[in-house]
């Protein structure tokens, strides 16, 4: 997978974040590739979560630079825009780490918000709507069948008029990516899209990154603590340790890298196949 | 000049009084997170508990300074006194069942229990306004300048005095307690995590309750010293004073107490300034515009901590 | 007091001797300590000062009877077996009503409408009940503008009542300067105050909610300061008077030649403005209604109900949050616009007196009490605020007392209003509403 011709989907350079005195980011510089799946991974509070505040605008950066370029040529500095227009304009969508679904509103209403911007445009900013206009219910329509496309994908397809706060936990991971993916981006950030999900989910999990990187055009940038998920799927792995990058690289590099192992568990010289156990460990005690 | 330095006594001494009442607001948004809407007519019960127990002592200026003194701090600790039942009870019948529930149910109570409050005193204690002799009378002059133009005179009274006195001995007595005694320490306890509070053995709802208390017991310092200061009150000077002490609150910053005495010296020196050298219609828009300003500009207020968005 | 909900309950549902002594021994004394002092002492202004009016009996049947009140509640309501349910409507009961309503809510909508057309003509229809029915479907439509603020954006906003000011003052000055006619000014009325909706919305709307609200607290009490003190453009205090009354569509309701009666043909009567005015106001919250209910299945509708629901996630899904809570804002001020042009040909005279922060207050009340985000929650509220009003009409200046403490019980009762289920803006099947305790109620849930 690694060895293909790779352009530079989202480039970070020179990233710093200060909180007071705290320096949660420090001077990281990452390229995240098209068509890859790229895992950002490191101990708790090695400042993973703050570099994804800054690339989709909920923290602007202190210093540096965030480059998304799009398939179609248009590069966007993400670090100057406002949260709102990295989705609508840049392209790059989220999840959290704590799922955010519109608790109240029915799953399919959840994947209908995803595509405000374009059904706004269709319904004449509003005005057209009210009158019924015809392309506004064209728009409408469309974005249904979107919406539909992707609870298929996710087997909820029978769930779509339940409330999002009625879902398992599991669902509710997967239905907060397939929301991020109504938005039409091309660049999906993943926040811990693992946690909390049993080992058959995150096998599910795992087909449906696959999935996306496969048929969506869309480069995937994730989170996660649970090895199974980063080794299994991930084409490139960043790993971060207090603010800092201490390795990038294939999955097998990274696991034998001396820094990454001392990191995680503060000894050099450990078995590999130890570090991965204790890491498993560690990850499958931080689940909620 | 002279006249300026004259407006800045006034304003001290007003920003004090809203600065008392501000304590009240940010001690309760601190630990519940909640504005407690009806505070401003806990300082109006306050303000009446203090008329009435005056009245019934039949204070005047014509006694002598000693039992003044005397009659003053009885009148104040019936005031305190009351004034805390009244807002124990509020908190205990209105505020806690709705406590968990979400957010603006307990801001919609409180709206609800402000108009109880200021029809109650309406009904019990008449709709005219009240007038009190001054009992608190004389003064020193501090600066005094004769020129062409006639001759100008700036005065502190002994009743601004009084109150600033009271002002910084009360906030002093309030830091001590909440920095030094355990009482203290369960409310920062509960400010920063409720729940683990609880689970630590701190009995919270006992600790909110406390709260609302000591908010209570200093607004009605505020309202008695309104009433002598003013020399006049009714049933609706909670709601104004209220919604001005709420700014004070913020603009110090909500949840510091220090913040909120600032705010309450910044607020009274805006509304005195802006009566003196503009209009004294507009004070009341001139306060509500520096609420809008501060929240806007400056959201953490001068001496609150900086709030990260948590995503 | 509201007595609601304090403890004192025994477990396994009985309650023991001691424990009630000593609840009515602390009820009795809080009761003397507010009552005591309140009651009995009352001020008088008297010559040479105050002198002191001495009411203990009074205090003291007051204080029996809360101790009273307190006891039956001691021994009904909260004598439950279980004694873990605390609430002052058992839960069960609650759950049933919920249902109730659920199911009866939508044969319901259609008998309401049908009686609000045919009510003026209803045999026992007089003045008085058709005035009413004009006042209660004024706060109908404040109601259902307020709704989309509060309801469904989940913006508080306690300074509603400065927008219809906003609309009445519109009105009647540019009725006043220009000669504008009721037609052409009802329109106007509302840009102007979406206008304002905008204006003073854009630099607070990035608040968090309870800031939010006291800030639009204030907005509303500045703007009511200004009408009370620009003497010579509003007249002040004096208010607005001789204001024009709505025609017919150009057609005057006056006695003779040309007028209403004359043109079709009637007897003159001076009830055929009221039934005139009483159908505009029909029609204006009506087209209030269809109006939030087309909003609510297009975009930025359910966008309002996202940012309701979580004001992150809508950013992080490319939702501009600021303009859609302007939207709100701005739609949500254009019908208290309206409300207020219509307010001020109604009245023929405005004064600031009349857009008081009660007048918010009692708008929110109707907005919480009838379910946010419920649009026939706010038809029942008003009918239950409004009628409940004029129920105690007699009891003239206990009536705010009443409702402050209506207020504050109907919020322990049920926080979430009336109506509180939420039924779905699309569905791709089934139309399934969904239970309260899942819709979050605006920033900070």
């Amino acid at each position: 997978m690694a060895d293909h011709a790779k352009t530079p989907l989202l480039t970070v350079e020179h990233l710093s974040m200060r909180f007071g005195g705290l320096l949660a980011v420090n001077d990281l510089s990452m390229t995240a590739y098209r068509g890859d799946i790229t895992a950002l991974i490191g101990p708790n509070g090695a400042g993973k979560t703050t570099v994804f505040n800054c690339l989709t605008g909920f923290y602007k950066p202190t210093e540096g630079r965030i480059t998304m370029h799009r398939n179609d040529g248009q590069e966007f500095l993400l670090e100057r825009m406002d949260d709102f227009r990295i989705t609508r304009n840049a392209r790059v969508a989220r999840t959290f780490q704590n799922i955010r679904l519109f608790g109240g509103m029915t799953v399919l209403e959840n994947l209908m918000i995803a595509q405000h911007n374009p059904l706004m445009r269709a319904s004449k900013q509003t005005i057209g709507g009210i009158f019924g206009i015809a392309s506004f219910k064209r728009a409408e329509k469309e974005a249904v069948e979107k919406a539909e496309y992707w609870l298929e994908h996710i087997n909820l397809t029978q769930r779509a008029d339940d409330a999002a706060a009625d879902l398992p936990y599991g669902d509710q991971r997967k239905l907060e990516i397939a929301r991020a993916m109504c938005t039409g981006p091309e660049l999906l950030c993943l926040d811990e899209p693992a946690a909390g999900l049993n080992p058959a989910e995150s096998d599910e999990l795992n087909k449906l990154l696959l999935f996306v990187r496969k048929e969506c055009d869309t480069g995937i940038l994730l989170i996660e603590h649970d090895m199974n998920v980063v080794m299994e799927i991930s084409d490139h792995i960043v790993v971060l340790d207090y603010g800092v990058k201490i390795a990038d690289g294939t999955a097998d590099e990274v696991r034998s890298d001396p820094k990454v192992i001392a990191a995680y568990l503060g000894v050099e010289d450990e078995e590999v196949d130890a570090v991965e156990h204790e890491i498993e460990e560690t990850a499958a005690e931080a689940r909620p | 000049m002279e006249y300026f330095v004259q407006q800045l006594i006034n304003g001290v001494t007003l920003g004090s009084i809203y600065g008392l009442i501000a304590i009240g607001y940010t001690m309760v948004y601190g630990i519940i997170g909640m504005i407690n809407f009806a505070h401003g007519d806990i300082f109006m019960v306050g303000a009446f508990i203090s008329l009435i127990v005056i009245t019934a002592l039949g204070l005047a200026a014509s006694s002598s300074i000693f039992i003044i003194i005397l009659a003053l701090i009885l009148v104040l600790v019936c005031a305190m006194i009351i004034s805390s039942v009244f807002g124990w009870t509020l908190e205990r019948l209105a505020y806690r069942p709705l406590r968990g529930s979400f957010r603006l149910a307990p801001l919609i109570t409180a709206i609800g229990v402000s108009i109880v409050l200021q029809n109650y005193i309406q009904i019990s204690q008449g709709a005219r306004v009240k007038p009190l002799q001054p009992i608190i009378s004389g003064g020193h002059t501090i600066m005094r300048r004769v020129d062409e133009n006639g001759e100008f005179v700036v005065q502190i009274s002994n009743m601004q005095i009084l109150i600033i006195t009271v002002t910084i001995v009360l906030m002093t007595v309030f830091s001590l307690i909440i920095a030094r005694t355990s009482l203290g320490r369960a409310q920062r306890a509960c400010e920063q995590d409720r729940k683990m509070a609880s689970l630590l053995g701190i009995n919270v709802d006992r600790t909110i309750s406390t709260t609302f208390v000591m908010g209570a017991a200093l607004a009605a310092v505020a309202g008695l010293m309104y009433l002598l200061y003013y020399g006049v009150i009714d049933f609706y000077i909670g709601f104004v004073a209220g919604v001005k002490a709420f700014t004070a609150a913020v603009l110090g910053g909500i949840g510091s107490l220090p913040g909120a005495m600032l705010g309450g010296l910044v607020i009274g020196l805006i509304e005195t300034l802006w009566s003196a050298y503009f209009s004294v219609e507009y004070k009341d828009v001139a306060a509500f515009s520096m609420l809008a300003i501060v929240l806007i500009f400056l959201p953490q207020g001068l001496l609150g901590k900086p709030e990260v968005e948590k995503v | 007091m509201a007595e609601a909900t304090q403890t004192g309950t025994g477990a396994g549902g009985g309650l023991e001797l001691a424990e009630i002594g000593k609840d009515l021994a602390i009820t009795a004394l809080l009761g003397a300590a507010i009552f005591g002092s309140t009651i009995a002492f009352k001020t008088e202004t008297a010559t040479g000062g105050l002198s002191l009016v001495l009411r203990f009996e009074e205090a003291f049947f007051v204080i029996a009877a809360v101790v009273i009140g307190r006891l039956i509640l001691l021994l009904t309501v909260w004598r439950r077996p279980g004694g873990t349910d605390r609430t002052f409507v058992p839960q069960a009961l609650q759950t049933r009503y919920t249902e109730f309503l659920a199911k009866t809510g939508k044969a319901f909508v259609p008998i309401v409408l049908l009686f609000a057309v045919v009510f003026p003509f209803l045999p026992f229809t007089d003045r008085y009940l058709l005035d009413l029915g004009i006042l209660i479907l004024t706060y109908v439509m404040l109601g259902w503008g307020l709704n989309i603020v509060v309801g469904l954006a989940g913006l508080l906003d306690l300074g509603y009542v400065a927008f219809y000011a906003v609309g009445a003052y519109s009105y009647a000055l540019l009725a006043q300067y220009f000669g504008l006619s009721f037609w052409i000014c009802l329109p106007l009325a509302g840009i102007l105050a979406a206008f304002w909706g905008i204006i003073l919305g854009f630099p607070v709307l990035r608040l968090r909610g309870d800031y939010l609200a006291i800030v639009t607290l204030a907005f509303g009490e500045i703007i009511r300061i200004v009408l009370l003190n620009w003497y010579e453009f509003t007249g002040g205090p004096d208010g607005l008077s001789g204001i024009p009354r709505p025609s017919f569509f150009g057609i005057p309701f006056k006695r003779g030649e040309g007028g209403f009666a004359d043109f079709f043909g009637l007897d003159y009567s001076s009830i055929h403005r009221i039934i005139f005015l009483y159908f505009l106001i029909l029609v204006l919250a009506l087209i209030t209604n269809f109006v939030t209910i087309r909003l609510r299945r297009l975009p930025i509708g359910r966008a309002w109900e996202a940012l309701r629901e979580d004001e992150i996630a809508c950013r992080s899904l490319g939702l501009n949050t600021v303009s859609i809570k302007l939207t709100a804002f701005a739609t949500g001020a254009m019908f208290a616009g309206f409300a207020g042009s219509f307010f001020a040909t109604r009245q023929g005279f405005i004064s600031p007196e009349s857009f008081t922060f009660i007048e918010s207050a009692l708008i929110l009340a109707i907005v919480v009490l009838g379910g946010m985000g419920s649009q026939i929650g706010v038809v029942i509220a008003s009918v239950a605020m409004i009628g409940g009003f004029e129920i105690f009409r007699e009891a003239e200046q206990y009536r705010m007392l009443i409702f402050g403490l209506a207020m504050v019980m109907i919020m322990i009762w049920r926080p979430r209003g009336l109506i509180s289920t939420r039924e779905p803006s699309i569905f791709l099947k089934e139309k399934k509403s969904v239970s309260a305790d899942m819709v979050a109620q605006g920033e900070g849930h």
